[in-house]
């Protein structure tokens, strides 16, 4: 084949062309395979919070067509000649980025999603700068072997889906602040994110708080694994647990008082964000200079750590609770208003392997 | 030194006579205070008092601006002086000795907390003034005044080549910033920022750059540029300059704030590398506004920290007697006129760096 040539493979997906406009049938191609290449067929894409705001232009212009989906679990179907750790029929996924320069400090550091020159699985580019990189609402994806992770054989892979990105993005902090059996930890907001923190959390050992608006979530919460539930506009409740916990996680995207949760941390606590609310935190002077505690966020994590959070899931059994749903324009939408009202347990997980028929 | 006891009642205090400059409530001036300190248990250490620094929390705490005030204060917790006398079990002075009393003068000892030497956080914690000892009762009264009997865990000894006067400050200003420096492990290859040039500024700059850092001061006035440098700074930021704040974007290690004028911290946060960490010292009323996608990713530590242990202020001492650091002060008469011109003046910023009593001249 001659290299002047455009040697692409001919793949579908659901792709939305403009803002405010609906998804439809998209034909594209994903690249034929370089050396370090692994072709996927795609088999289940979580739909995740930041889908939604990527579709509807809440933190960025986009640019069009614009296929989103980080949460990928698939067969891999072809790799390139000096792929190492793969092979045809493995179990894979692939979460929020496709490529870095894989040379500099925060790569180095196993940190790859702070490369300056991340490259995310949708509504970015190549390492060329040029080239659109489409997400996970597709039939097909051709991701460099780095940035693909074996998914372990017993976890189901619809139920794994989420594990790409809601996973990750909990198991980071958790083990960022040494989380085990002497952790007091609290989890704020029971959806997508939440619901894994939750599960993770307590197969690490830890003591599970989980903080809700909703006391009807309180069996939920129990059932998940949380040994502990305070709703937290109830004064009452969260003055009993002030300085009781190691860390938090807060999952929330709403706004919504972070100085009411800094007051359950145990002094020099940890807060770590990983939800994105629009407004800035508001954060007394004080609970700061008193209490000492850690205010930080934290956002995915690198690839070694996604690896090893998708191998600890498979020693401890551990899946997304999700509503599967097949992939069509209407089924899409109608999962996004949901998901926005967070009328999902707790993840809408997209069956592409039977879309596109 | 006088004693007083009365002995008709014998439920009555029997302390020691003692003069201090209080206030009676936010709205009128300092007088003259006549009062008792606590005859010296076996564990106690009387120092007669030299200077007491004014820390601007004397002045938020006068005007009830915290709204946490009880009256009649006397302030002041920058205490430096001399021994006069110690109870039969202190080990670690005696008469002669030059002492210093910071923020706080008892605490549980008891907790984890204490244990760990973070004593400003226990929860029984007894701060200097404006406070009660451990009973909840007996109110604690600061350096305002001629005399401090002092629990010997809680008293310091000031290293004999620095002079008194201006070590004062060191016993609030200087911990609060040592404190957050050590923590953070600043060394030679740190860039630090220091944010504002006054008493907490302008100390923390000259113990960065006595532990090896990059100092950067970062100011609203390009007027305090030459006094950085001559503090020991090697750079200066006009906050307010939007392209030098763009240059440095990126370039710090760890910042430590000590403004309490109500500012916007998201310029600051640019200027921290990934992980980068954020410490408040001041103590702004407003809260501060911390972008969440700044958090996420830049990942940063935002913190504060609030004078430090005992051990650590001790060691914070020592470390500056080794490396000759004293606070740049105005040593002043202390009259209730002279505190009130003080107090307008450090509201106003118009001091280089911290205002210290002359207690040991004052109550004649």
């Amino acid at each position: 084949m001659s290299p002047a040539q455009n040697n692409t493979i001919p793949a579908k997906a659901y792709a939305v062309f403009a803002d405010d406009s609906p998804f439809k049938v998209f034909d594209f191609e994903r690249r034929t395979p370089r050396v370090d290449d692994v072709v996927i067929r795609i088999h289940y894409c979580g739909i995740c919070h930041s889908d939604i705001h990527h579709v509807y232009n809440e933190w960025k212009k986009e640019t069009y067509p614009l296929v989103p989906g980080h949460e990928i679990t698939g067969v891999v179907e072809q790799v390139g000649s000096s792929v190492k750790h793969f092979s045809v029929g493995d179990h894979v996924g692939v979460g929020c980025v496709v490529d870095t320069c894989l040379k500099c400090e925060p790569c180095k550091k196993h940190k790859e999603q702070h490369c300056p020159d991340v490259c995310y699985t949708y509504g970015s580019t190549e390492l060329d700068k040029v080239t659109p990189t489409h997400g996970g609402y597709s039939n097909l994806v051709t991701v460099k072997e780095h940035f693909v992770c074996k998914i372990p054989n017993n976890l189901p892979l619809d139920a794994a889906a989420p594990l790409l990105c809601a996973g990750i993005t909990t198991y980071s902090p958790l083990r960022q602040y040494n989380v085990g059996k002497d952790s007091r930890i609290g989890v704020v907001g029971l959806g997508g994110l939440g619901h894994m923190g939750v599960k993770l959390g307590a197969a690490m050992g830890a003591h599970v708080t989980v903080i809700s608006t909703s006391e009807s979530k309180r069996n939920d919460a129990i059932k998940l694994g949380a040994k502990a539930f305070l709703v937290s506009k109830d004064k009452e409740q969260m003055k009993t647990a002030a300085n009781s916990l190691d860390l938090i996680i807060d999952t929330v995207s709403a706004p919504h008082d972070v100085n009411a949760l800094i007051d359950l941390l145990k002094f020099e606590g940890v807060y770590c964000l990983v939800g994105a609310p629009p407004k800035p935190l508001e954060i007394g002077a004080f609970p700061l200079i008193m209490k000492r505690p850690i205010i930080t966020g934290s956002n995915i994590g690198g690839m070694k750590e996604t690896q090893e959070m998708l191998d600890f899931c498979g020693k401890h059994n551990i899946v997304c609770d999700i509503e599967k749903i097949q992939a069509t324009p209407e089924t899409i939408k109608t999962a996004y208003d949901r998901t926005v009202k967070s009328d999902v347990k707790y993840r809408f997980v997209l069956d592409m392997l039977n879309a596109f028929k | 030194m006088t004693s007083k006891q009365t002995t008709a009642n014998t439920t009555s205090p029997i302390g020691i006579a003692a003069k201090g400059y209080a206030v009676d409530s936010a709205s009128t001036p300092f007088k003259l205070f006549n009062f008792e300190r606590r005859m010296p248990a076996a564990d106690d250490v009387v120092i007669r008092i030299h200077y007491c620094g004014i820390c601007h929390t004397d002045i938020h705490q006068v005007y009830n601006e915290w709204h946490m005030s009880k009256y009649p204060m006397v302030p002041g917790h920058e205490i430096t002086g001399v021994v006069e006398q110690v109870g039969s079990s202190v080990k670690h002075f005696r008469a002669g000795d030059h002492a210093g009393v910071g923020c706080m003068v008892d605490s549980c000892r008891k907790c984890h907390i204490c244990k760990k030497d973070t004593e400003q956080n226990c929860a029984d914690s007894c701060l200097t003034y404006n406070s009660t000892e451990l009973d909840k009762v007996t109110p604690t009264y600061g350096g305002y005044s001629n005399l401090i009997i002092v629990k010997e865990h809680f008293v310091c000894k000031i290293p004999k080549n620095l002079p008194l006067d201006a070590a004062a400050p060191l016993l609030c200003a200087g911990i609060t910033t040592y404190s957050p420096l050590r923590r953070y492990k600043v060394d030679k290859h740190t860039q630090l920022g220091i944010v504002g040039l006054g008493g907490l500024g302008h100390i923390g700059v000259k113990l960065g750059a006595a532990m090896g850092a990059h100092v950067t001061v970062i100011s609203t006035s390009e007027s305090k540029r030459d006094d950085a440098m001559k503090l020991g700074a090697k750079a200066f930021l006009v906050s307010k300059d939007d392209e030098q704040m763009k240059t440095a974007a990126n370039s710090l290690d760890l910042i430590i704030d000590t403004v309490s004028a109500p500012h916007d911290v998201a310029p600051l946060l640019n200027l921290l590398k990934f992980e980068g960490v954020y410490c408040a010292v001041g103590a702004p009323t407003k809260p501060l506004e911390i972008g969440a996608f700044t958090l996420l990713m830049k990942r940063p530590t935002i913190t504060g920290s609030l004078i430090g242990g005992m051990k650590e202020t001790q060691e914070m001492l020592d470390f500056c007697g080794k490396h000759n650091i004293t606070c740049d002060i105005e040593k002043i008469e202390a009259t209730p006129e002279t505190i009130k011109t003080a107090y307008d003046r450090t509201v106003k910023a118009d001091v280089k760096y911290r205002f210290v009593l002359d207690i040991l001249n004052a109550f004649k």
